[in-house]
């Protein structure tokens, strides 16, 4: 098959215009062909072509396992192209992602700085919370490299490693400001870039870096530094006033002398590919940067010295107004003006008019800017001015996005701060009832929500409200656009709820009524259908208690007889709710009619349906009610039933549901009979009940009067109305009746002031004379009562409910000041990377492959541990049952051997001899990994505990050969005090099967239960994983010898103890004590504690000065407690335990640890 | 931060896309297509900033942009990176581009799209700008361009596509 490249297939992809999709799928056909074949270059080839087709929109998951076969390439070229493939296409939830891990890491301790890079731009890309927490520490490692290059990017992407675990921000942070002070200014950059990043989200914690930043920003020269830091400057001023007047000076020579490189501007948009050199650009953004730092500075100094500051506005308008022929600086400008705005209002306010201006801006994105600036600029002078401005704007607008986005501003500048600025309810009736005349928007639902919300709460405006909602009711424009979804019918939705819950208001009931029963009502959607029918009954029966009250019983009954001619046409409604109120209303009106005809007065008890007023709550109520001392939400009322009982229980219930059902959709008069047998079975039952109250006896006999649906006189209503809404005051009018009434206020007021100073003495002279009126002045037109929405009794008033709580950010707000605890240590310790070509094993494999067999496969099995976070102390009386939620236990074994694919080269015996002594990690020699050795094979080992008694050994398999290894099998040679249990039924001696195999360069995890007898003493268990490994030249079936040795501080878990359980349990006086003393220990004290709480899983209870206790416990329930002191080059550690041998086995243990300190 | 990085032609047809959030391949031709549409109906003499993307973003991010002949070159980004500061960034990525290929076009982009993006990952890491200096970019670029020739290739048509 020939082999098509890149540029081929987008040659061939341009030939192919016409069947462009079909050539492609041809074209992935060949391409799976090409990744089954074993050439590494034919599948890089491959998996470029595939990173194409991905940017054309094809899913390439499916080929996410050859993608990391060509990560894991050893050249370069084929490296670049796997992990360029990796990071368009991998995301968290691709599974084989963690697979990656380890060809990661050795990309990572590459002797090639483009290996590394390669790899480090890849995971920034695809970095999962897993890789993050396996690969902090390699980062880490390697934010010290030699080569900047690396550095750089490794400083970089910790941002990134913070975001996905942001435990590794604590031990990280150092470092990361270390490298602030790099001598490469790359690094440097990258430093300042990510601590940016941080502050920008959780400011006040990096506060105590600003006098490093005060000095890089007189130092550097670097336009990119200086934007960030000055940005940086942005965010913390506003924290530290004090700041603020020290940036002052340095602010302003940066835009001196950054004005001064400044070539002129050029026009944007130009055609041509290279133009000038970049420098004028960012040494703009710089200034800019810097100017608008100043600004807010200079603001806050005002406002904190009190002094009124309008130099502000001053400076900013140069840069909008000066310059019109550059759209650039329009829009940066109006940004700077909305970020002045927050702290400055007033200086932004004169510029009113240009503001306004910008909004003919033929640039939609200057235009969107100008309204986002008049949302903070409204007050309650000018509000009516500015939305009569928007309001003309509306009407011009072109296309809808705009022009919904007018809109939406429109609403939202009038109703912030709860009205604040809306002097005038009826003016703003009266632009909502406007704004319905919009066609083709999407937010009808907003207006109603408006309409709603102001008819509520403002109660002195439900009298005009009503007024105007029952004239939409009337009118048939918004009828006509009831097709769209949200589109402005929803009004209708508002204007009938209005109209019906204030119907006392409505000054022509019966008309509105009539206008709510039309027949074109049925086109509305569901949802508004049936607010309809329900505002119809109230309107009814508001319309009754009317006329019963002037005694017009035959209009009252004619009224009944409307209800019952045209209620039957939503009773037909598709829509469910529609469908079910009708139906019940339509009943209850036929009752009331029975009920005229006996000259019964109704209107009273129909009036009692809809008693009470509603009050408006607010959306977070039901949240905030404090839950009661002492209930317990989450305990059952009644024991939930057994599985098997609710097994049977479910059908049954089904069906039982599905039969209530039924009825209900059928007709009603089809089963008049099967009714009427009912009711009379009903009756015979009720009248047989002693305890059952009966009803006063009442005329029961509506269902024989149901009419069929034939027989619903259908009446043609003319609906021939004006589009143009009659009756409807503009809003222009108001603005001028409101400007009429202001002067007139004004007037009265002066009058009044003129007044009361003739009556004062003249000496004293006030500002009266006021050329503007302040707010406060306007008084608002009507007397409004913005009813606050209600909040339950003792409510939180907490905010927490504002936050998100999945926002990534928040995770890092993290006090970066306080010295780091034990506990933060980064998981994966510093072992894992120095552990290193000490490894005398490595060298064995290498003389072998140069001297013999150049071509041989090679496997090296090491092994590694792993230490994992323990959790607390599972209690012991839990089930017996193995439980999924294990605790992760610290254990170690070690693999070793090596061997050839034909037989076990000499000296392997002896590697597999040496056990690792757990908890002293660092002086566990490893075999390099990746370097310039032959890929071994690794087991990563790492224990959980389980039960009490038992511990879960973790065993990762990394296959670091070329071949497949099938058939795993791992047999373990039982101790007498530990066990492996193994599945029933198999002997002693069988292995037990690896459920996976695994290809090159790939790793897994197997999971093993061993079962102790006693803890009291470190346990070694010799074991032999066999296999089969298959490669091109065929099988061969090999063996590999490990041993795993249980350490005895790998028995005790990490368990917090307080320092009154401790002192007790020393008291008791039943603990066995036993202390050992170590010389020649130079290490802190502080590290010599996490060094025992990291390898021997103890906890600090206290720490006086240079003595501290500690306490753990084991699997089994031992105490142990520890004393440790620290003298002048020595650490003594007395310790007692309920169990001697354990205590003085682990002081061993501890020993050998602490020897090496 | 970047959030995502675009290039199309004057047709919408994407020439590169580098998206540091993750998103299916369906949302990035739609995000694809939107932006197009967003910053092909703008006027050549308007500002190179654009806020309202639906789909990438929301209200924190904006785009920036700018159209060199008949390609554009669009960043979608974050309140935290400058605006003139990106459009500069866009200036130094086509001056690399131009660099590298010698005398740019849209062919070197539809042809190399590998090499665009191997360039594109020495200024931008995972959505953070990495290097803006122009020569140290060419120089990292060249020393990986002689390091992959130094490797044989076995199947590398001696062609050269331009």
């Amino acid at each position: 098959m020939e082999v098509v490249n890149l540029q081929d297939l987008v040659r061939g992809i341009r030939n192919h215009k016409e069947d462009e999709a079909k050539y492609i799928s041809q074209c992935i056909d060949e391409i799976k062909q090409e990744l089954k074949q074993d050439n590494i270059a034919v599948k890089a080839n491959a998996v470029c072509k595939l990173t194409y087709l991905q940017m054309l929109g094809y899913d390439i998951s499916w080929a996410a396992f050859n993608i990391i076969e060509v990560m894991s390439a050893s050249k370069f070229t084929f490296k670049r192209i796997g992990y360029l493939a990796a990071s368009q296409s991998f995301h968290e939830g691709t599974d084989v992602i963690m697979l990656t891990t380890n060809q990661i890491r050795k990309d990572l301790s590459s002797p090639s700085q483009y290996d590394t890079g390669v790899a480090l731009t890849g995971l920034s890309c695809f970095v999962t919370p897993d890789l993050a927490r396996d690969l902090a520490n390699d980062i880490m490692t390697l934010m010290s490299h030699t080569k900047p290059y690396i550095r750089k990017k490794a400083v970089l992407i910790m941002y990134k490693v913070f975001l996905k675990y942001p435990e590794s921000l604590r031990p990280a942070f150092p470092r990361l400001k270390e490298k602030l002070e790099d001598p490469d200014p790359g690094v440097q950059s990258a430093a300042v870039n990510v601590i940016c990043e941080l502050a920008r989200r959780n400011p006040k914690n990096y506060l105590s870096l600003a006098p490093l930043f005060f000095k890089l920003m007189t130092s550097s020269t670097n336009n990119w530094v200086l934007i960030k830091i000055i940005k940086l400057f942005g965010a913390l001023t506003p924290l530290e006033p004090r700041l603020g007047k020290k940036l002052i000076e340095p602010l302003t020579n940066l835009i001196h002398s950054g004005i001064s490189v400044l070539p002129p501007i050029p026009a944007p948009g130009e055609g041509v590919l290279v133009p000038r050199g970049p420098e004028w650009v960012s040494a703009l953004a710089m200034v800019l940067t810097a100017v608008l730092t100043k600004l807010s500075v200079a603001v806050l100094i005002s406002l904190s010295s009190g002094m009124p500051n309008h130099s502000a506005s001053i400076q900013v308008r140069p840069s909008l107004g000066g310059d019109h022929g550059v759209p650039h600086l329009k829009y940066l400008g109006l940004l700077a003006m909305s970020k002045i705005l927050k702290t400055h209002p007033k200086s932004v306010q004169s510029h009113k008019d240009l503001i306004l201006q910008c909004l003919d801006d033929k640039d939609e994105s200057i235009r969107l800017r100008a309204l986002d600036l008049l949302y903070g600029m409204v007050s309650k002078k000018n509000l009516m001015e500015i939305v009569k401005k928007l309001m003309t704007h509306v009407d011009k607008a072109e296309g809808t996005t705009y022009r919904d986005e007018l809109l939406t501003k429109i609403i939202d500048i009038c109703s912030q701060s709860n009205y604040q600025y809306i002097t005038n309810f009826e003016w703003y009736i009266s632009i909502l009832v406007e704004l319905t005349r919009l066609e083709g928007t999407r937010h009808g639902h907003l207006i109603a929500a408006q309409m709603l919300d102001v008819a509520i709460r403002v109660k002195a405006i439900r009298k005009f409200a009503v007024s105007q909602m029952s004239a939409l009711l009337d009118s048939a424009h918004l009828l006509a656009s009831s097709t769209q979804r949200n589109g402005i019918c929803e009004v209708l939705y508002a204007a009938a709820w209005i109209c019906g819950e204030f119907s006392e208001h409505l000054q022509e009931p019966h008309h509105t009524l009539e206008a709510m029963l039309r027949p074109r009502v049925t086109t509305l959607p569901g949802h508004i259908q049936a607010v309809y029918v329900q505002n119809v009954v109230k309107l009814y029966a508001s319309i009754l208690q009317q006329k019963e009250q002037a005694g017009e019983a035959e209009g009252a009954q004619a009224v009944t007889q409307l209800m019952v001619d045209r209620l039957p046409q939503f009773v037909q409604s598709a829509d469910l709710e529609v469908q079910e109120r009708a139906s019940c209303i339509l009943q209850l009106v036929k009752h009331i009619q029975k009920l005229q005809a006996k000259d019964v007065p109704v209107a009273e008890e129909v009036s009692a349906l809809f008693a009470g007023e509603l009050n408006p709550v607010a959306p977070k109520a039901q949240k905030k009610v404090p839950v009661p001392e002492g209930l317990d939400l989450d305990a059952w009322i009644n024991e939930p039933l057994s599985d098997s009982e609710s097994e049977d229980e479910r059908p049954r219930a089904v069906f039982h549901e599905e039969e209530q059902r039924r009825p209900k959709h059928r007709p009603s008069e089809a089963d008049e009979e099967e009714l009427a047998r009912r009711r009379e079975a009903r009756k015979q039952e009720q009248a047989n009940n002693p305890f059952y109250i009966k009803s006063s006896p009442s005329p029961q006999k509506r269902y024989q009067d149901t009419p069929g649906v034939e027989h619903i006189p259908v009446v043609q209503i003319d609906l021939s109305v004006p589009l143009k809404v009659p009756g409807l005051p503009m809003s222009d009018q108001y603005v001028k009746l409101e400007e009429e009434r202001r002067h007139r206020q004004k007037l009265e007021k002066d009058k009044r002031r003129k007044k009361r100073k003739e009556k004062e003495k003249k000496g004293k002279r006030r500002h009266s004379s006021l050329p503007t009126e302040s707010d406060e002045d306007i008084a608002p037109a009507q007397q409004v009562d913005i009813v606050t929405e209600e909040m339950p009794e003792n409510a939180l008033p907490s905010d927490e409910d504002d936050k998100d709580p999945n926002d990534p950010y928040r995770a890092l707000d993290i006090d970066l000041d306080k010295p780091l605890a034990d506990s933060e240590k980064l998981p994966i310790q510093k072992h894992r990377n120095t552990e290193t070509s000490k490894s005398p094993e490595k060298d064995v494999p290498m003389v072998e492959k140069k001297s013999k067999k150049p071509k041989k496969k090679e496997k090296k099995h090491k092994q590694k541990e792993r230490d994992k976070e323990k959790k607390k102390e599972k209690e012991k009386k839990k089930s017996p049952k193995p439980k999924k939620k294990k605790h992760r236990k610290e254990k170690e074994e070690r693999t070793k051997g090596k061997k050839k694919s034909k037989k076990q080269p000499p000296g392997s015996e002896e590697a597999a001899g040496e056990p690792v002594q757990n908890g002293a990690p660092e002086e566990e020699q490893l075999p390099v990994r990746g370097t310039s050795a032959p890929p071994p094979r690794t087991c990563d080992i790492r224990g959980s505990l389980q039960e009490d008694s038992q511990v879960t050994v973790a065993i990762v398999l990394e296959n670091r050969s070329s071949s497949i290894l099938k058939g795993m099998e791992l047999s373990v040679l039982d101790s007498l005090n530990a066990r492996m249990a193994r599945p029933q039924g198999s002997s002693v001696h069988d292995g037990v099967p690896v459920p996976f195999q695994l290809p090159p360069g790939v790793s897994n995890e197997a999971q093993y239960v061993f079962t102790i007898q006693s803890i009291v003493m470190a346990q070694k268990l010799k074991g032999t994983l066999s296999f089969i490994a298959k490669n091109d030249e065929g099988a061969t079936h090999e063996k590999l010898d490990f041993r795993l040795h249980f350490s005895c501080s790998s028995y005790l878990i990490t368990t917090p103890c307080y320092s009154d359980a401790f002192a007790k349990l020393l008291e008791s006086g039943d603990l066995s004590m036993s202390s050992i003393k170590v010389d020649g220990i130079r290490m802190s004290f502080q590290n010599l504690l996490a060094k025992i709480c990291f390898h021997h899983h103890f906890s600090v209870v206290e720490r006086v000065d240079s003595c501290a206790s500690m306490y753990s416990r084991s699997i089994q329930g031992h105490h142990v407690c520890l004393l440790v002191k620290k003298g002048e080059n020595s650490v003594s550690v007395d310790g007692k335990c309920s169990d001697s041998t354990l205590l003085s086995n682990l002081l061993e243990e501890m020993k050998a640890t602490l020897a090496k300190c | 931060m970047i959030k995502a990085i675009l290039i199309f032609n004057n047709h919408g047809k994407p020439r590169l896309s580098k998206f540091y959030q993750p998103y299916s391949e369906d949302t990035q031709q739609q995000i694809i297509r939107e932006t197009f549409h967003l910053v092909s109906k703008r006027d050549e003499n308007v500002c190179n900033f654009l806020e309202g993307g639906l789909l990438i973003g929301g209200s924190d991010n904006k785009l920036i942009y700018r159209h060199y002949a008949t390609l554009y070159f669009v960043f979608c980004v974050d309140s935290s990176e400058s605006e003139l500061g990106i459009l500069d960034l866009i200036q130094v990525f086509v001056e690399t581009l131009d660099k590298c290929f010698e005398n740019v076009c849209e062919l070197d982009l539809i042809f190399h799209v590998d090499k665009v993006h191997n360039i594109l990952a020495e200024m931008v890491m995972g959505g953070m700008v990495l290097e803006t200096n122009m020569n140290e970019i060419v120089t990292q670029i060249d020393a990986q361009n002689k390091l992959e020739k130094s490797e044989t290739f076995i199947f590398q048509s001696p062609r050269q596509d331009r």
